[in-house]
């Protein structure tokens, strides 16, 4: 019998990942030991803990450059800032969602397990530098969504939700699954990079870098496969119907959870696989992700203006908003991956913020969330209602609001690979989108509420959330610099290609 | 890549697709075929079939004992290969089967308290 010999165990890749499983582990037991109480506030308290701690275990890491655990995790700058915004965002929705759960009577410890859960997957699927580890994580997330989306439990908009999500969602995973089946019979492996050795272990990078001559057709094909797969996460059209659905009837903190965490976990795979990995193929999948992302950006913009609830209206929105992101993909430069990590940095924020005035204003059991309820919002909740404006105006792109960097970025990066006329569509989209962006704001201050303005429970947890982000939105909007220095900073692992020449990223 | 090399998958599923149409159609050609009333119902457990509506709540136990079988089912489908190699593994294998082991007694322990294992409520 050969001699076994332990494999490598490297921790510091997903220490992050770890903390989060572990916290969420002794989250329900301690909560299951202690047993009924009226207060449970050890359980937002345990759930912020294990988060602080899984960012700084990734804010720790910043600046290493390496592949671990036989070349399935990838430990550089791009997954940091990944999972340091992932923990932000994280603990953005505990909070919010505390004073929901208190508010609706539905807290229970699985909650904030859950979202631990979720951020773990979403962390892992930022750090894959394999497609069976990046699918693991996309299951991890997704499945902890699927249960968090219904956790109305007793309403059947939330159930009903949470299935068409559950269906469509597993539909793609088989997608994604025969993308890495194609890609395994195409390249012989499914790592990303491979191991330091290309020639004995050859990742799709090298196979791709060494085997300039080999037919890729095959690979083509799988990567049609792969971005199917990815387009349902990041809501991408035609892959979009889920999205105003499970939108609409998923609790408000969860739904801004999904459209800031499941976004940007979803896109930091994208990034990782076509900008870095499969670069040399550009030619081959440009012309899908430009139809989709013209499509996206046209869909999104066009259909939330028709929008009577407001959970919808932000669903759509967020579809144009993948959309724009698709662009800094088809750029494939350097300026591309940069800024659409701060896009879906600023993004994430904005939306997180939006969603928890839609969760304060939506009152007891969400009765109010058609447009019509935000009628004169302005005179009777002056504060939430600039919070909400400025949420908007960020989401719109209006000056002096980070989300006027992100389009103007993610828009220069395509410019630089000379895609004017796909950011010429953005532009036009991005108008469209501020009319259905005002539509709201006219409504909170020109026009009068209907009936008698009824008091609003406003927890403390969720306004300082709702200043949290908005305090965010307005500092990355007028000092944009350090969080774009970060961006730039955060470079992806790259072996260099020595045949084709250039490397697409540094490494 | 050429695509001869996969002829035989195509001829494959030419041949499997003819062989079950073909079995099928010939049973049904060569099987004597006597209905009964009894034959004909839909198939049931049990001696006295449900006679109610079935359109009535249900307790989902028996899926969650299914659930939490496959569970200890594939603990011990670790713990047997483990226990062969359990000499070589030395320390390195204790670790991670504790590791393992610690993660299924938290569910263990969370089933139990949450009444999970309660059949009679």
């Amino acid at each position: 019998m050969p001699e076994f010999t332990p494999p490598q165990v490297q921790l510091a890749g997903v220490a992050p990942e770890i903390t989060l499983l572990v916290s969420a582990l002794i989250l329900l037991i301690v909560d299951t030991l202690i047993g009924e109480r009226p207060n449970r506030w050890f359980l937002p308290v345990m759930a912020t803990a294990g988060l602080v701690l899984a960012g700084a275990f990734a804010a720790s890491t910043w600046g290493d450059n390496e592949l671990q655990l036989s070349g399935a995790i990838a430990l550089d700058g791009f997954a940091s800032f990944v999972k340091i915004s992932l923990a932000v965002f994280g603990l953005l929705t505990v909070w919010v969602g505390r004073d929901y759960l208190v508010r609706d009577a539905l807290e229970d410890s699985e909650f904030y397990a859950l979202v631990l859960l979720a951020v773990a997957g979403m962390m892992l699927m930022a750090a894959a530098a394999d497609l069976i580890i990046m699918f693991l994580a996309l299951e991890t997330f997704s499945i902890a969504l699927y249960v968090l989306v219904a956790f109305k439990s007793g309403s059947l908009t939330s159930q009903e939700s949470a299935m068409k999500y559950f269906l469509l969602g597993a539909f793609s995973s088989a997608f994604f699954l025969l993308g890495i089946a194609l890609t395994y019979g195409a390249v012989g492996s499914t790592a990303l990079y491979g191991g330091r050795d290309p020639v004995s272990e050859p990742g799709i990078a090298s196979f791709l870098s060494t085997s300039p001559t080999a037919n890729t057709g095959l690979l083509v094909l799988a990567t049609g496969f792969l971005i199917i797969g990815l387009g349902f996460k990041i809501a991408a059209v035609p892959f979009h119907a889920w999205t105003p659905d499970a939108y609409q009837g998923a609790p408000s903190p969860i739904t801004g959870f999904m459209a800031a965490g499941t976004k940007f976990a979803a896109f930091a795979a994208i990034l990782r696989l076509f900008d870095a990995t499969l670069f040399s193929l550009r030619a081959e999948w440009r012309p899908l992700v430009i139809a989709i992302a013209v499509a996206t950006m046209i869909i999104g913009s066009v259909l939330a203006v028709v929008q009577d609830d407001i959970k919808r209206l932000l669903a759509y929105s967020s579809i144009a908003h993948a959309g724009f992101i698709l662009t800094a993909v088809i750029a494939a430069n350097d300026r591309g991956v940069s800024g659409a990590l701060f896009y879906l940095a600023t993004y994430g924020l904005a939306v997180l913020g939006a969603f928890a005035v839609v969760s304060v204003v939506s009152g007891q059991d969400e009765a109010r969330v058609r447009l019509a309820g935000y009628k004169g919002l302005f005179f009777d909740h002056p504060a939430l209602a600039v919070a909400l404006t400025l949420f908007l105006l960020s989401l719109a792109g209006v000056p002096v609001t980070a989300g006027f960097f992100g389009k103007l970025v993610v828009f220069g990066a395509a410019v630089q690979a000379s895609y004017s006329w796909v950011v010429a569509i953005g532009v036009i989209t991005s108008a469209i989108a501020a009319f259905f962006y005002l539509k709201i704001m006219v409504r909170m201050y020109l026009e009068e509420s209907e009936g008698e303005s009824s008091p609003l429970p406003i927890g403390r947890l969720a306004a300082g959330v709702i200043a949290i982000t908005a305090v965010a939105t307005i500092g990355f909007g007028v000092v944009p610099g350090p969080l774009l220095r970060a961006a730039e900073d955060a470079t992806m692992f790259f072996q260099p290609a020595p045949e084709t020449g250039q490397a697409p990223l540094g490494g | 890549m050429t695509l001869s090399a996969y002829l035989p998958i195509l001829l494959l599923i030419i041949i499997s697709t003819i062989f079950a149409v073909a079995s099928i159609f010939v049973s049904s050609k060569l099987a004597p075929s006597r209905w009964t009333f009894a034959k004909r119902l839909p198939y049931e457990c049990g001696i006295v079939p449900e006679q109610s509506d079935e359109r009535e709540r249900f307790p989902v136990k028996f899926y969650l004992v299914a659930m939490l079988f496959i569970i200890f089912d594939i603990e011990t489908v670790f713990l047997y290969p483990w226990a062969v190699v359990y000499q070589e593994l030395a320390v390195f294998g204790l670790i991670e089967m504790v590791v393992f082991i610690v993660i299924l007694l938290a569910a263990y322990v969370y089933v139990w308290r949450r009444g999970g294992l309660e059949w009679a409520e």
